[in-house]
Order: C-alpha cells, then sequence, then structure tokens
C-alpha cells in the first residue's frame, strides 16, 4: 500500500571527508509523511542494521525555524513552491521514484556532515548591521509612531526570511542577496531603522561579498524556491540603500 | 555592468536608426556616413567627436566584459562543488541563463563585424568602397553565412536584451514590485525592435531591395 523510493543521497563523513552518492530503497512509505518523515524511516532501519544514519539539520518542522535545507531533485526544498522540506509531504512524489538529494553547495556553507552545513556564514551577515541600536523599548503605542501601512507590510514580508539559505542554493552564482536584501528591507522600512540605514546596507553588503558568496545578476531563482517568498524588489532595495549610501 | 550595458544600449538605438537609412538610397546613406565623421564640425576639426564616441564605446565594452568575467569567477569560487542532479531553473527566463554565452558570441561577432565593415579588411568592396557599396556587397546573396552569422548574432544581442534592460534597472535600485511589469514588457518591446530594426537591412540586401 505504502510508496517505494530509490534514494540517492548524499553522505561526507565530516568536512574533510570528499564524499559520494549512496544509493538506499525506502519501502512503505505513507504519502501522508513528511519528507523529513521519510528519511527518519531511512534512519531508523539504517540504525537497526548498524549504519550510520543520514545527517540531517532539522528543529520546529513547521516552516518558521529554517533549518531542514537540502536540495531535492535539483531543487531546492523540493519542486513544491513556497515549502520547506519539512512541510514538502511524499505524496507529491510518484510510488517508485528516484530522488536525489544533496546539501547546499556554496563555499561559505561547508557541509559539516551528510546533508548537515554550517550557515554561520548568515549570523556573521547579520552581526555586521541587521539591527537597530536605539533602544526600541518595549511595543509603542499604535500611532504614536506612524508608519505606512504599505511600508508596514512591505517590512512584516521581508522579515519572514527564516534564514534557511535556500535562495543560496538556488541562485547560479552562489549569491546571498536575497538573504541580505530580506533583512535590509526589513530594517529600512521603519523608523527604528532609520538612523543606520546607510552603515546598515554597506556593512551588510560588504561582510556578504567577504564571506564568498557570488554576485547577483537578477536571475529570479532565489525567489522561486523562497519557502517564505521573499520577493526580488528587496534586492532592488538593498541596492537602492547601498548606492545612496556610497554617495 | 548596468552602467556600461546602458551606454551600449544607447549606441545600438543610434546604430539601428543609422543603418535604416540605407533604404533610402546610396546617397543618403553615404550622406549619413560622412556626417559621422563631421559631427561637431566647424567647433571641432574632422572626425573628433566620433573618435570620442569610439573611443566610449571601446571602454565600455571593456569594462562590461571585465564586470561579467569578475562575475562568472566569484559565482565559480562560490560553488566549488556542483549538484549532482540536474538544476532546474525554477524562474523560467531562458534568457537569464544565457547572458555569459550571448555575450561571447556578441564579442566575436563584433569583431568580424568591424574587419567586415568598417575596415573592410573581410569586405569585397574594401576599405576604398563607399560606405553603402560595403554594405551592399557584404551581404550580397552569394555570402550568405554573413548574413547567417548576423541574424544569430543580432537575435542573441536581442536575446541579451531581454533580460539585460529590465536587469539594469534592478542593479541600479530603480525597479519596484510595481515596475517589474511595465520593465520586463518594455524590455521586450525594445529587444525585439532593435532586432527587427538590425535584420531589416541584411535581408533587404539578399532579396534585392538594397542593391
Ligand atoms: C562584450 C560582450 C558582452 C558580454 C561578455 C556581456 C556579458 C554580460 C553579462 C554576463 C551580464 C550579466 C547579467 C546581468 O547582470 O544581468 C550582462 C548584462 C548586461 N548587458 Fe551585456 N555583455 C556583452 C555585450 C553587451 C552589449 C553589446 C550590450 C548592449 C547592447 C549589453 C547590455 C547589457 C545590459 C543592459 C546588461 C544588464 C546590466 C545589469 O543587470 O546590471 N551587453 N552582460
Ligand atoms: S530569503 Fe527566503 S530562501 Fe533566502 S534565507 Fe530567507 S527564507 Fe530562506
Ligand atoms: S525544520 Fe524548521 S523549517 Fe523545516
Amino acid at each position: 500500500m505504502g510508496m517505494n523510493l530509490t534514494l540517492k543521497v548524499w553522505r561526507q563523513k565530516g568536512p574533510e571527508d570528499k564524499g559520494r552518492m549512496v544509493t538506499y530503497r525506502v519501502e512503505d512509505v505513507s504519502p501522508d509523511m513528511s519528507f523529513l518523515e521519510m528519511l527518519d524511516v531511512l534512519n531508523e532501519r539504517l540504525i537497526l542494521e548498524g549504519d550510520d544514519p543520514v545527517a540531517f539539520d532539522h528543529d520546529c518542522r513547521e516552516g518558521i525555524c529554517g533549518m531542514c535545507g537540502m536540495v531535492i531533485n535539483g531543487v531546492a526544498h523540493g519542486e513544491q513552491v513556497a515549502t520547506t522540506t519539512c512541510q514538502l509531504h511524499m505524496r507529491h512524489f510518484e510510488d517508485n521514484a528516484v530522488i536525489t538529494i544533496e546539501p547546499w553547495r556554496a563555499a561559505p556553507f561547508p557541509v559539516v556532515k551528510d546533508l548537515v552545513v554550517d550557515r554561520s556564514a548568515f549570523d556573521r551577515i547579520i552581526q555586521a548591521g541587521g539591527f537597530v541600536s536605539v533602544p526600541a523599548g518595549s511595543a509603542p503605542d499604535a500611532h504614536s509612531v506612524p508608519v505606512k501601512k504599505v511600508d508596514a507590510d512591505a517590512a512584516f514580508d521581508a522579515a519572514t526570511c527564516i534564514g534557511c539559505g535556500a535562495c543560496v542554493a538556488a541562485c547560479p552564482n552562489g549569491s546571498a542577496s536575497l538573504f541580505t536584501a530580506a533583512k535590509i528591507t526589513h530594517l529600512s522600512l521603519l523608523p527604528q531603522g532609520q538612523p543606520e540605514r546607510d552603515s546598515r546596507a554597506v556593512a551588510m553588503v560588504e561582510q556578504m561579498d567577504a564571506e564568498g558568496f557570488g554576485g547577483c545578476t537578477n536571475t529570479g531563482e532565489c525567489t522561486a524556491v523562497c519557502p517564505k517568498g521573499i520577493p526580488l524588489d528587496t534586492i532592488a532595495r538593498m541596492n537602492r540603500d547601498y548606492l545612496r549610501a556610497a554617495k | 555592468m548596468a552602467v556600461t550595458g546602458a551606454i551600449l544600449v544607447l549606441f545600438l538605438v543610434g546604430h539601428m536608426a543609422g543603418n535604416l537609412k540605407s533604404f533610402f538610397g546610396a546617397e543618403t546613406f553615404n550622406a549619413y556616413a560622412e556626417f559621422l565623421r563631421t559631427m561637431g564640425e566647424p567647433i571641432l576639426p574632422r572626425r573628433v567627436l566620433l573618435t570620442v564616441v569610439e573611443v566610449v564605446l571601446v571602454a565600455a565594452v571593456v569594462l562590461h566584459m571585465w564586470s561579467a568575467i569578475s562575475l562568472a569567477r566569484r559565482a565559480g569560487k562560490a560553488r566549488p562543488v556542483k549538484y549532482a542532479a540536474k538544476r532546474k531553473s525554477q524562474a523560467g527566463g531562458y534568457a537569464t541563463h544565457i547572458m555569459r554565452w550571448g555575450g561571447v558570441t556578441i564579442v566575436l561577432f563584433v569583431v568580424w563585424h568591424l574587419l567586415d565593415l568598417t575596415f573592410g579588411v573581410v569586405n569585397p568592396a574594401g576599405w576604398d568602397g563607399t560606405p553603402y557599396e560595403r554594405l551592399a556587397q557584404g551581404f550580397d546573396p552569394s555570402r550568405w553565412w554573413v548574413t547567417l552569422f548576423y541574424v544569430v548574432a543580432v537575435v542573441m544581442v536581442g536575446l541579451h536584451l531581454r533580460h539585460g534592460l529590465w536587469s539594469a534597472f534592478q542593479t541600479l535600485g530603480l525597479a519596484s514590485s510595481r515596475s517589474y511589469r511595465p520593465l520586463k514588457a518594455a524590455a521586450a518591446v525594445v529587444s525585439a525592435v532593435l532586432v527587427l530594426g538590425f535584420l531589416a537591412v541584411p535581408v533587404a540586401v539578399m532579396i534585392g531591395v538594397i542593391k
């Protein structure tokens, strides 16, 4: 009754290991399982057989923490749009499908083990300027600092970025522009973000480049795979802030 | 990328409009070619303004290529290990993914094109011919392969600009969620007009409308 699948999974013992693709059969998978639950089934069997389970990152399993990144059949988080791997269900795959599973591929995201990569480069981009230094205090009374509805909505949309790194994984240039732009947009649209608007754009863009991410050529592959649908105009906004600051 | 690209686009628009003068006959076209050399007279000596334009264009091409090469090198360094599965484009937009190959095709074409119609080195009418003679004999039906190369290159330019035009606005921070649709539509229209305008002349020579 369940589905039978062939998985081709990237196995890499540690950062220094060269790594390789390994083929596994997984049987009797329920179409209602999430992709991660399907991997759990594989791992339980591997453990029983005395093998090393496939390491993959996950935490919330409800699409909000951004940990569960993997490239499924050549697409970051799989082909289902606006969906993290943990929210992807097996009913979207055919019975007897062959599924390739690889880690994010980018020099600034080194593989720790199997499908787990180190995304600290994103943390350092945030540390470079993704904050406000004004004492923001507790939530102000509504309307004490007016924010236009369109700006509030755009800032909120940008703030939904979960830092998963799918944008980098999907970009043919390995650029982190969508992530960085989401963070810059979120702050530069709000009054609290104004004092550091210029220095933030410069510091974050420079950190992004220093981490070794590639340059943006506006291919739009990032937005297409982003589980939160962060729009491409955040990158235009980042470029505008950066050029304004550089003047 | 965006600034140098914009300079080249402006040049292409002027160049296309100039080419279309060949439909008005040899005198008009040769007079136009002569005007390009005498632009700025009598304030400036002959060919000075034209040389300035040529220098700006060469600089734009070199800087544009330099930016393209450094972007490609950074991209290579940012992904040292490639994906095993073929990466499927999720964004759609074929033009976007052939920018670099399109650029290479365009460069090779520009070199040939200058040797052919500007310097006459590989042109039957040669250096001593008038611009109109070089044009009419260069695209003679017996040299169909020249015309074919021209067509391929011009289509490549069209695809390059299909992406490049709106992309330049995005790079300069001038695009926004509301302007993507009109920008992309305008990019498509401008690219199509340029392709048709550039193809009209050699096709007219091929079928004998211009001779
Ligand atoms: C010399 C050969 C050429 C090469 C190697 C080349 C290569 C490239 C590459 C790789 C890009 C980057 C993709 C991007 O940023 O969107 C690009 C963008 C662009 N190209 Fe070219 N190209 C060449 C010639 C031209 C010509 C002749 C024109 C003008 C008619 C042109 C206009 C543009 C424009 C407007 C952009 C967009 C700039 C931006 O997005 O910032 N290119 N080119
Ligand atoms: S922009 Fe989207 S794809 Fe990139 S890190 Fe944020 S949520 Fe993930
Ligand atoms: S595990 Fe948290 S987003 Fe998937």
